[in-house]
């Protein structure tokens, strides 16, 4: 049983002063900050909430107004950690521990990218690993991101997720990647798979991305919640704030494999960084054909 | 407010007497018709049963009342949508009468997607003496028949027979969740979690969408209907409920499409007990309007308000159904229990509304005295005749006799449906596959 929920406690969220909060020596503060019960309490049910999500699409009927409850209580969490700034320090976390263990694919907290499939994406591009963000990077971060990163791992059930950037060094990648966006866009708005086996794998897909639709962009941030620490606002300053629509991130995420339940399950237990599965075909005509159905049944 | 006392389970194939429930014959639906007559039941397999109330007689008047068996039919079958690769569920989700106008009885029945009329007539007699066919119905050869006859009308034994007469179909691309009858008599809505669509009982290739909230962008959604109902008097007014907590009341004379409300009801938000859960309990899973027309009732997950049409800012009443759950609300959560949709009733006269609550604990509330009751519908601790005894859940300390703790709740026996008569005092409560009515003490 997870502990029960408790009030937002103001003075739980700001025990550390978040100043310079790129500075790699906090994010070891940080992460003691987050171990902080409310923390825990949230991030446990932003776990919940995303496994709840990604359960619903393999029933065969998902229930649109549970998954628009869910999909609010996760947008809310998100926003909330989006002001606390340990949204930054998880995603940065996050990354440093992808590039030290593999260097290679990137992974967003995935809740962004919770209906996203990349089946479109799958069979046309390489995963571009971007550059090792954490050059700065130094054994205190990594710790902290191995602290944390059974929870980002768990954060992350479908793979393509692009960053939410929380360094400089992200910029020029993120740009390379919003180029080749708008193609794919449409291609995207499929929702993750939650294929048990290869041989569900087609009928859940289906399903996938009826639901995509009804669950799709439900996790948007459509705007980056206002810094009250003018430091971090400054740090910010040139990170562009298309990054936290969720359009942009999501059609950055193409290249990254998708990552399916069974995996963010062992995710769970382990505490690393799970493997990449396998990329699954192009879906991008199941996604016109219900595009075409939508048209048919008048919606 | 009256003792409820008679206990009755209704003994016959429908209710199973084994100690697991199947899933299809868990009830999802409950109404009485509008003269009480009648009691209709919907469950997970697409069955409808109807119960007709026995004729009170002099020489048995203890059993005055009691509810049987009348008819029992299959509304919905599975089916499964090959465009989408998705089964629709054949599951009842609701049934509403239509006033009766002659003989026969007519009500819809609604499953996800498809609505259907249903005309239940009685039949006790039938023809005898065809020409053309023999008594067993096989074609006969011509060449054997030498005379004519005139077929003459036979008394059988009753029977009770369901057609389809309607089918409201390809109407929805969401689940549907409600249907109410229009005071008209002539059309009805069908409510999905986006759209509100208006039919004419006649017509079945044809339906006007009236209310459509879904964004352009479907990344824009985060709100949906979840109860829509038409004004008992005012045929041109309908209000329905969001997953947000709001109310909306439209008027269909102001325009084709009723996406702008006329009025909207809507408690701010108490900041003090806010939580990550506020918005998920604040959804309104049913909506009634008074009989008077006058008053409009909502539930959420923990509790149950009056709004007075009148006035949009602040319901005039709220009751408290469980607010010892406020507490559990992570676990409930976790265990999806936080989603369950309950049903609310008013009785005939409006001044008592019930609904259910978990542990097979139902509660009721007398508007004018302020009072309330927890009550319990299960086998085990209420024997038939038997006076209910009011039940009631510890919240802390000490526990005393009888009491249930908050801890010892059992949150897979969950009360969602029930109905009240429309003028007597029985109500009909569905605990899971059981179906149990309740009536005033008999004196």
């Amino acid at each position: 049983m997870f502990p029960k929920g408790t009030k937002r406690k103001f003075s739980d969220s700001r025990e550390e002063p978040v100043a310079g909060g790129e500075d790699v020596n906090q994010s070891n503060l940080a992460a003691v900050r987050m171990l902080s019960s409310y923390s825990l309490q949230r991030q446990s049910l932003l776990d919940m909430s995303l496994i709840k999500l990604q359960l619903c699409h393999m029933l065969v009927e998902p229930n649109l107004c549970r998954s628009v409850l869910i999909a609010n209580t996760v947008r809310q969490i998100q926003e909330e950690m989006t002001q606390d700034g340990t949204w930054q320090i998880m995603t940065q976390a996050l990354s440093a521990a992808n590039a030290a263990a593999q260097g290679s694919a990137d992974r967003l907290v995935a809740t962004e990218v919770l209906c996203r499939q990349t089946e479109a994406a799958q069979g046309e591009q390489v995963p571009k690993p971007f550059p090792v963000v954490g050059s700065e990077g130094c054994p205190a971060e990594e710790v902290a991101a191995a602290e944390v990163g059974m929870t980002m791992s768990t954060v992350s059930p479908q793979a393509p997720t692009s960053y939410l950037p929380g360094t400089f060094g992200m910029d020029p990648c993120w740009e390379e990647e919003t180029g080749e966006d708008d193609d794919d866009e449409e291609d995207s708005e499929e929702c993750g798979s939650g294929s048990e086996g290869e041989e569900r794998e087609r009928d859940s897909l289906v399903e996938d991305t009826r639901t995509a639709e009804q669950v799709f962009g439900t996790f948007e941030i459509k705007n980056p919640a206002p810094s009250p620490d003018p430091a971090l606002e400054e740090l910010f300053s040139d990170v562009d704030a298309s990054y936290y629509d969720l359009d942009t991130v999501l059609t950055g995420m193409q290249s990254v494999p998708k990552m399916g339940p069974y995996d963010l399950l062992e995710s769970l237990s382990s505490h690393g960084p799970s493997p990449l599965s396998s990329s699954t075909s192009c879906r991008s005509d199941l996604n016109e054909l219900d595009h075409i159905m939508e048209i048919i049944v008048g919606s | 407010m009256e003792e409820e006392s008679v206990t009755r389970k209704i003994n016959n194939s429908f209710l199973r007497d084994h100690n697991y429930a199947t899933e299809a014959d868990i009830i999802s639906t409950v109404e009485f018709n509008p003269s009480g007559e009648l009691l209709a039941t919907g469950d997970k397999g697409g069955r409808v049963v109807v119960f007709q109330r026995e004729q009170e007689t002099k020489s048995e008047p203890q059993r005055r009342g009691e509810y049987n068996v009348y008819s029992t039919f299959q509304s919905h079958d599975p089916e499964f949508d090959y465009l989408k690769s998705l089964e629709i569920e054949e599951k009842i989700n609701k049934i509403r009468w239509l006033p009766q106008q002659n003989a026969a009885y007519f009500l819809l029945s609604t499953n996800d997607k498809t609505v259907k009329l249903w005309k239940i007539s009685e039949r006790d007699r039938r023809p005898d003496g065809y020409n053309l066919k023999d008594e067993d119905g096989r074609i006969r050869d011509p060449s054997t028949i030498t005379s004519l006859r005139v077929p003459v009308l036979q008394n059988t034994d009753l029977m009770v027979e369901a057609t389809a007469r309607r089918v409201f179909s390809n109407a929805h691309t969401y689940h549907i969740n409600s249907i109410s009858v229009n005071s008209d008599l002539q059309t009805y809505i069908s409510t999905d979690d986006l759209r509100v669509n208006l039919w004419n009982l006649e017509i079945t290739d044809q339906s006007f969408n009236i209310v459509d909230i879904k964004p352009c962008n479907m990344e824009d959604l985060t709100e949906v209907i979840t109860a829509a109902e038409f004004h008992p008097q005012q045929c041109n007014t309908l209000a329905y409920s969001s997953s947000r907590g709001s109310v909306r009341l439209c008027d269909m004379r102001k325009q084709a499409l009723c996406d702008t409300h006329c009025k909207f009801f809507e408690e701010p938000e108490d900041p003090s007990t806010r939580s990550f859960f506020s918005e998920i309990i604040s959804s309104i899973s049913d909506i009634k309007f008074s009989h008077s027309g006058r008053f409009l009732m909502t539930r959420d997950y923990l509790t149950v308000k009056v709004w007075d049409l009148n006035m949009e800012t602040r319901p005039v009443q709220t009751y408290q159904v469980h607010d010892y759950l406020r507490g559990k609300l992570c676990s409930l959560y976790e265990n999806d229990c936080i989603f369950d949709k309950f049903e609310c009733v008013w009785n005939g006269s409006d001044s008592v509304i019930m609904t259910g609550s978990y542990n097979n604990f139902f509660r009721m509330f007398d508007r004018n005295t302020k009072k309330d009751v927890t009550l319990e519908a299960s086998r085990e601790n209420s024997k038939p005749r038997a006076i209910l005894k009011p039940r009631k859940v510890c919240v802390g300390g000490k526990r005393r006799k009888d009491e249930v703790t908050v801890d010892s709740l059992d949150f897979s026996k969950k009360i969602l449906h029930s109905a009240w008569h429309p003028q007597e005092n029985i109500i009909a409560v569905a605990a899971s596959n059981n179906l149990y009515i309740f009536q005033d003490k008999v004196t």
